[in-house]
């Protein structure tokens, strides 16, 4: 056994095979560094960004780095700030705005959509406005509800906004290049629990101008009997319910959404017309949500003479997070209700 | 006027001001410079204000005169246009303002920025728009500022970042461009405009904190027309001392009918800015003739009697012209010859607003996004895909 391991790693040595493990909160903060690095006009602003290293420490090292020019500190005055950053946009700046939590964007929504959305529009194409919003969403753990809104259906339903939801390192490093080099405003959704979860960085994913483009989704498993598409933390939980059901001999088709405006609807398709089933997991409530968007697209496009089965939603429940454990537990989709969806929709 | 001394001074009283008149004559060539010296403006949190005292010349008077004509002129047109129901929606005049968009304008430079709220047609004039694009905009045509898809309350030009709809909003917009000035380092201020209605708002609260801390380079001006919508300022503020509610941010209130001391004070502000002192505030008492907007007759607050009593005492316009003709600097043949040419300007422009076409069906999704490749947008029915280029 043990020499099997060494000549292991000396197939690998010699192979150069680096795994390198990368946590998202570590991603995050590899792409915040190249793009300051890269393009002078951009600069982080957000409440504890600079001297706390972060609420949640993704700009780790930074303002030690670039300073209080680039890395800015700001009072707790969220709509005061995000109009400050977007007029910076408007005058040719590229501002980073962080949200420490998207419940917190609420009291700041007008910016984001009144000023920052619908102007380049309004304007006929004179004034763009290269912002990006980045920040938490979604439940966190015993936040209860004030704290644990997704805002993936509401930014998601706004012409003007590009709306990214990483799952991944390397999802959340190629995908906020992307967001910070776009000249549009984009409103970057990431996820607390997700923050330390370490993914395999390829080397590509490595190099300074590794670039995912906005509006892709990726399929993370290949199958044939069911399409799960989920994004952000429920990628995870999708992948683990379809190592479950592998066992069972169900292959699950796994969608990364990646992006949720704009919509990947054509890749979504695809997979339908292949396994003819579809299952949507969001962690978000299910009214007008992002599930209920795609369930729309696939009965409106060429997919559903495919579908075998009604498509359905797996969702957050319809009510204010809780704060006990066995309560929160239970008002987030868990790997069980997934199967147990799968095996529904299969009437298996 | 004939042969004079090569020097005449003269100092007179003409409606609570005092000006001196200086006349140079050399080489039979003449300049005439009028002098103005008016009281003290309310200063808050500082030591001096403006000087008491401004130089103009004929050039810059028939200058003003002209501008504020033009903005008069073209806001009575879009009244007129409004009422035949060729310019719908919201429609928020300026007449009666115009000291405050045309003294601003001459106290700064082109290449700083501005921003105000929605009663910007003025302001986008003296920020480089023409009158066509004005009014085109207004009545919705493919020649307007923003190609008919902005309409009254958003019209942009280069360093002008319009027109807001959203009352307040566009305070901390204008911060984050004074923002930008300093971290360019280029020298250049934001002018940040908001109504006596808005001073209220939280987020203008907001922004005089990150203003003041990072000092940046920001004149908050404070349109105070009396009236927010309906409601008279004894109405809406605890402290109708616009000017001090900036509080550790200083302030000065002025008469925003005289163009001449909104000039100098805006000087005085923008070099108080320039100079890396951080933002100021100015409260320009002013007034508008219109309701708020064209659905607001305007006479349900306030008193006709009020209104007429503005006009007749008050009125930028002739504030100037007395100015000028009572002194010789124009003569009344002069100034009608440049109300004949502004209101010719202002006809064509109409008739170029109401015939131009309006906007192509094709450019009804374009613009969504700067600098990505085309794209389909849905339409009204899922079979319907639209094409939107940027």
């Amino acid at each position: 056994m043990n020499t099997l391991l060494i000549v292991l790693l000396i197939i690998m040595e010699i192979s150069q095979i680096h795994f390198l493990y990368v946590t998202v909160r570590d991603a995050l903060n590899q792409a915040l560094d190249e793009e300051l690095e890269r393009d002078e006009r951009v600069f982080l602003l957000g409440e504890e960004v600079a001297q706390y290293d972060g609420a949640y420490k993704v700009s780790r090292g930074l303002w030690k780095k670039y300073g209080d020019k680039r890395i800015i500190d700001t009072p707790i005055t969220e709509m005061g700030f995000a109009g400050i950053a977007v007029g910076a946009a408007m005058a040719g700046l590229r501002p980073i705005c962080e949200f420490m939590t998207f419940n917190f964007s609420m009291q700041a929504i007008d910016q984001v959509i009144n000023s920052a959305a619908k102007t380049y529009y309004m304007s006929a194409g004179l004034q763009p406005v290269p912002i990006v919003f980045r920040g938490p969403n979604g439940a966190s753990a015993g936040v209860a509800a004030q704290h644990s809104q997704c805002f993936a259906a509401w930014y998601g339903h706004c012409p003007g906004l590009k709306v990214v939801s990483p799952w991944s390192a390397e999802d959340a490093k190629g995908l906020l290049k992307s967001a910070i080099r776009d000249d549009n405003p984009v409103v970057f959704l990431e996820n607390e629990l997700m923050y330390g979860v370490p993914f395999e960085m390829s080397e590509e994913a490595q190099s300074k101008d590794f670039l995912l483009p906005i509006g892709k989704a990726k399929i993370e498993r290949q199958g044939n009997h069911v399409t799960l598409v989920s994004h952000s933390r429920m990628v995870s939980l999708c992948l683990d319910a379809a190592a479950v059901l592998a066992k069972e001999g169900i292959e699950c088709e796994v969608i990364n959404m990646r992006t949720i405006r704009p919509l990947d609807a054509e890749a979504i398709e695809t997979s339908v017309m292949k396994t003819n089933h579809l299952i949507t997991v969001e962690g978000g409530w299910p009214q007008f949500g992002v599930g209920a968007e795609i369930l729309a697209r696939i009965m409106e496009g060429p997919a559903f003479n495919f579908l075998d089965a009604p498509a359905v939603r797996v969702t957050g429940v319809d009510i204010p997070m809780p704060y006990a454990k066995i309560l929160e537990d239970n008002s987030i989709p868990q790997i069980k209700d997934i199967i147990f969806s799968v095996k529904k929709t299969l009437n298996v | 006027t004939g042969v004079m001394p090569s020097k005449k001074i003269q100092l007179f009283y003409h409606r609570n001001y005092y000006i001196l008149k200086y006349i140079k004559i050399e080489n039979f060539h003449f300049e005439l410079f009028l002098f103005i010296f008016w009281k003290k403006c309310d200063l808050h949190k500082l030591e001096e204000g403006p000087p008491l005292q401004a130089v103009l010349t004929r050039e810059e008077g028939l200058q003003y005169y002209r501008t504020m004509q033009t903005i008069r002129r073209m806001e009575l047109k879009a009244d007129q246009l409004y009422k035949q129901k060729i310019i719908r929606g919201f429609c928020h005049l300026y007449d009666g303002q115009e000291a405050c968009a045309v003294g601003i304008e001459t106290g700064i430079n082109l290449s700083d920025h501005l921003i105000t709220a929605y009663r910007a047609h003025g302001y986008t004039l003296t920020r480089g728009g023409t009158v066509r694009e004005i009014m085109a905009e207004l009545t919705g045509r493919r020649g307007g500022i923003a190609k008919g898809k902005g309409g009254s309350m958003h019209m942009y030009t280069k360093h002008f970042y319009g027109g807001n709809g959203i009352v307040g909003a566009q305070v901390p917009l204008g911060a984050g461009v004074a923002l930008a000035c300093k971290y360019l380092g280029n020298n250049e201020i934001c002018v940040c405009l908001y109504g006596d209605g808005a001073a209220n708002q939280g987020q203008i609260f907001e922004t005089y904190n990150m203003a003041s801390l990072w000092k940046l380079p920001c004149i908050f001006i404070c349109e105070n027309n009396k009236y927010g919508m309906g409601t008279s300022v004894e109405r809406a503020a605890a402290s109708t001392d616009y000017y001090k509610r900036g509080d550790f941010i200083p302030g000065l209130r002025l008469d925003g009918m005289d163009v001449l001391c909104v000039r100098e004070a805006t000087k005085f502000a923008a070099e108080h800015c320039r100079s890396g002192k951080g933002p100021i505030l100015m409260e320009l008492q002013t007034y508008r003739y219109h309701g708020h907007s064209m659905s607001d007759p305007g006479v349900s607050y306030r008193t006709r009697e009020e209104i007429q009593e503005v006009r007749s005492k008050s009125d930028p316009i002739s504030m100037l012209k007395d100015r000028m003709l009572s002194n010789n600097m124009a003569s009344v043949e002069e100034l009608k010859e440049i109300d004949v040419e502004v209101r010719k300007e202002i006809e064509d422009a109409a008739q170029f607003a109401t015939t131009d076409p309006e906007p192509p069906l094709d450019d009804l999704c374009n613009h969504i996004f700067y600098n990505d490749p085309p794209m389909e947008v849905r339409g009204t029915n899922p079979w319907t895909k639209l094409k939107s280029v940027s």
